[in-house]
């Protein structure tokens, strides 16, 4: 194949994606490796893959058709509180799993508001567990994060565009036909992948809400054989499995994405004038009040519950804050090296391989990874030693395909519309990247870097194979503290952790935007 | 200095102490935790060993033996505390423990005879209940007639879990898919491990949870709140008996002996009933603290031999999938 010029190396980028495969398919190996019985796939094994298929569908299907219309309505209007809204977006997908649950709990529960509510009219209390509640909690965990990737699309959209578009006296029909609609194309498969594939790797939610057995994942599975039978091949085998679902997932998806842009702007201040009938007005005040009250009374039971734990904090519990801060930072700096090579590469056209080997980390289980870098790093080093960076290598890997998926338009946008000028004026390598492709990044790097922070913050993956007690992460510590059955102190560190979290996704964010009012 | 401090926190890097001997004792996260037996034991031992005792956490008694199995015969790890009867077979069976040689009069409800693994602490399973809830059940068979709502931990992830199957089953024997078949209904959901099931129960998501008998205790003595209680059940209450056992691998045998010694002595098992909320393996000289004496006794203590509890687990996990699948 005849290379075409390019501003920049995709050297990088296919280096990245390379080390990315390698960790985790190598980290697979080193467990298959290690597996010395293994007694292949059970029946019950069948059926929680197609649990895991059903919940997963629902979950994506679910998420991102009502974030397809909580996004027009955030991009079609400017309100006070707006900017904090879409902070708040960020929020529910970096809770510890079970802190998220009883905040769910609290307003979805059997004692919670809304079963209250209906117990004062005397009706039925909700009935949240099964297939419904985890579709429920998956939704609560993925709309916000859907809305965001299909937000970005909107804001892709030249200003320019609606502006000449309304000048054609184009009505909301048209504008959704021309340019809403092919944008959708474009962004709807990418998030449709990226929450297939984290609800394909739920465990706890699933378990938790889906009232018992019947709910198993294959995460589950996975975790069993690890710890029940510490069978390693079946492990290895399941996670696979899920490896070959993802991958699936994710090659589909991008087949299907619509590569095409939709123009470069000059960055002026959006106006939406198809937006002003009564009518619209009132369906966008609906879908973003609905939404908000959906997302914000959990987290505020959450709030509520730990506001007086607050005090009972003690050294212990800064110290391992201070422990997540640097590891969400550590993480923030490796997704970043890791994911804008491959970005640039993916965008000047090189293999979707570079796209699926960054959605891997999705599909690959915490506790395979673990498992595998504890094989191959023990015979040579202390892993304990190596704790909090392995810790945030892992995070910054399973962060990437959110990274990507938010850092790849854009990077395809720039390459199509100043590559050639770039080359033409003969500006290529490091002023291309100073002056052109990282500028014209700064809000999606943003974005990526401050999701990467605050999922970081909040794993509780890998840690939890490598801690030791001087070295525990805030999420690891809210556990320890419900296992000591302070309850109190937990819901305190908790909500510690929903502020670091949101703070740290906050300022990484707010560093990146570009529009003045995004 | 702030260079090292960060170098410190960065790679977790423990001091060395080039003349005192270390003892690793791998264990289980919240015996660690600074509301944990690990603070206190850490400075009682230290004061009579001269040496750095090394808690490592490494998740809960599963976690701890797949964590020994990965590292094998070149582990750290001098002493594990924190498996229980239901998973000793499984680590003797490694072939990677030696023999711990502690002498104690043990206070447990039954004599002990294990060579390998020397018990620090026990408590029953018991399904802990609101004390104002009216007309608690007495048995398995009640509460499966009953619509009592409960919260019980998945076998697969968690201990309680699997102690539940164990209780069930050595209660029941042949007939504990019929008696899971009646709790289906009662079972509100299933959790993970014993924090997420503990939280969903004081959220009033189910009217009871099972955990042990000591929990109230802990609400009483440690909150005074005494609106916790546990619900005595006349088949019989499956015992935990939490054990350690010595590596044979050990650099350090002297060392790690002289700690399963001092597991049994008062410094230790006197911390065990306020910090770990079990029952201590030797009751200390002070006796119980105030407040334990308001727990329910069962009448009769349930506990399968190591041996046949690992050849039961598979059987009865299977019983209990097919009963809670339906």
């Amino acid at each position: 194949m005849a290379r075409r010029a390019e501003p920049i190396s995709a050297l990088p980028g296919a280096g990245a994606a390379l080390f990315v495969a390698a960790l985790i398919l190598g980290t697979l190996a080193a467990v298959a490796l290690r597996a010395e019985t293994g007694r292949g796939f059970a029946a019950s094994d069948w059926a929680a893959l197609r649990f895991t298929l059903t919940q997963a569908i629902l979950s994506a299907v679910t998420s991102v058709g009502l974030a397809i219309g909580l996004a027009r309505a955030l991009a079609r209007r400017r309100f006070f509180g707006r900017s904090a809204l879409i902070t708040l977006l960020g929020a529910p997908f970096i809770l510890p799993v079970i802190v998220a649950i009883l905040g769910l709990l609290s307003v979805f529960g059997r004692a919670g508001w809304i079963s209250q509510l209906l117990m004062f009219f005397g009706l039925e209390p909700l009935q949240i567990y099964g297939l419904h509640g985890v579709v429920l909690a998956h939704v609560f965990f993925n709309l916000p994060l859907a809305t965001r990737l299909i937000l970005q699309g909107w804001q892709e959209i030249p200003a320019e565009r609606f502006r000449l578009a309304a000048q054609l006296n184009a009505g909301p029909r048209a504008m959704w036909q021309l340019l809403e609609a092919p944008m959708l194309r474009r962004v709807v498969p990418g998030a449709l992948a990226v929450v297939f594939a984290i609800c394909l790797s739920s465990f706890a939610v699933a378990l938790t809400l889906g009232g018992g057995p019947r709910a198993t994942t294959i995460e589950l599975a996975i975790y069993q054989a690890f710890r029940f039978d510490f069978d390693l091949g079946r492990a290895a085998l399941l996670s696979a499995l899920q490896l070959v679902l993802t991958g699936g997932a994710a090659f589909v998806a991008l087949r299907v994405a619509d590569n095409d842009g939709a123009g470069a702007g000059l960055d002026r201040v959006l106006r939406r004038w198809d937006g002003d009938a009564p009518l619209a007005r009132g369906l966008d005040a609906a879908w973003i009040v609905g939404a908000a009250l959906f997302l914000i009374l959990p987290l505020s039971a959450v709030v509520v519950s730990g506001v007086s734990g607050l005090l009972l904090l003690n050294a212990g519990v800064w110290m391992a804050a201070l422990t997540s801060v640097l590891v969400a930072g550590l993480s923030t700096l490796v997704l970043l090296l890791l994911a804008l090579p491959m970005a640039a590469a993916v965008a000047m056209g090189r293999s979707t391989l570079i796209e699926v080997a960054g959605i891997l980390g999705l599909a690959a289980s915490p506790l395979v990874i673990g498992t595998g870098l504890f094989i191959v790093i023990y015979p040579v080093a202390d892993p304990f030693a190596l704790a909090l960076p392995v810790t945030a290598l892992v995070n910054a890997v399973m962060a990437l395909p959110f990274a990507l998926r938010i850092l790849v338009p854009q990077a395809r946008e720039v390459m199509m519309r100043y590559g050639r000028l770039a080359l033409s004026l003969d500006m290529a390598g490091g002023p291309f990247l100073w002056r052109v492709f990282l500028p014209r990044m700064r809000a999606q790097i943003g974005f990526a870097a401050g999701l990467a922070a605050a999922l970081s913050m909040g794993d509780l993956g890998v840690i939890t194979l490598f801690a030791d007690p001087e070295v525990a992460t805030l999420p690891l510590q809210v556990y320890r503290l419900m296992g000591a059955y302070q309850m109190q102190a937990a819901a305190g560190a908790a909500l510690l952790l929903l502020l670091l979290s949101m703070g740290a996704f906050w300022i990484l964010d707010r560093g990146g935007r570009w529009h003045a009012e995004a | 200095m702030k260079y090292s401090v960060f170098a410190a926190a960065l790679l977790g890097a423990s001091a060395a102490y080039a003349d005192t001997p270390e003892l690793t004792v791998y264990t289980y996260d919240s015996f660690v935790s600074d509301w944990g037996p690990g603070p206190a034991v850490e400075q009682a031992f230290e004061a009579q060993c001269d040496c750095d005792l090394k808690l490592v956490a490494a998740g809960d008694g599963a976690a701890l033996l797949a964590r020994v199995k990965l590292e094998g015969a070149r582990s750290d790890a001098d002493v594990v505390l924190g498996l229980d009867t239901n998973l000793t077979a499984a680590a003797a069976a490694t072939g990677l423990f030696a023999e711990h040689g502690v002498t104690a009069d043990y206070s447990l409800p039954l004599a002990w005879e294990d060579a390998t693994f020397a018990p620090y602490d026990w408590g029953y399973f018991a399904f802990v209940h609101n004390a104002d809830a009216v007309s608690v059940p007495t048995n398995f068979k009640a509460l499966g007639a009953s619509d009592m709502k409960i919260v019980i931990q998945d076998p697969r992830s968690s201990t309680p879990g699997l102690g539940l199957l164990m209780w069930v089953k050595a209660a029941y024997g042949d007939d504990a898919p019929a008696i899971w078949a009646d709790l289906a209904d009662n079972v509100v959901t299933v959790t993970k491990g014993w924090s997420e099931a503990y939280g969903l129960f004081l959220d009033g998501e189910a009217d009871m949870v099972l955990s042990y008998t000591t929990s109230p205790a802990y609400h009483l003595i440690a909150e005074e709140d005494a609106t916790k209680a546990a619900a005595a059940f006349d088949e019989g209450h499956y015992m935990q008996v939490e054990v350690a056992g010595v590596l044979a691998a050990s650099d350090q045998p002297e060392l790690a002996r002289d700690f399963m010694q001092f597991m049994v002595s008062e410094g230790f098992q006197s911390v065990i009933p306020t910090t770990n909320w079990m029952y201590p393996s030797v009751t200390p000289a002070s006796g119980l603290p105030e407040g334990f004496e308001t727990l329910i006794t069962p009448v009769k203590s349930l506990l399968l031999p190591a041996d046949e509890a690992a050849a039961l687990r598979d059987g009865a996990l299977g019983e209990w999938l097919d009963a809670l699948s339906q």
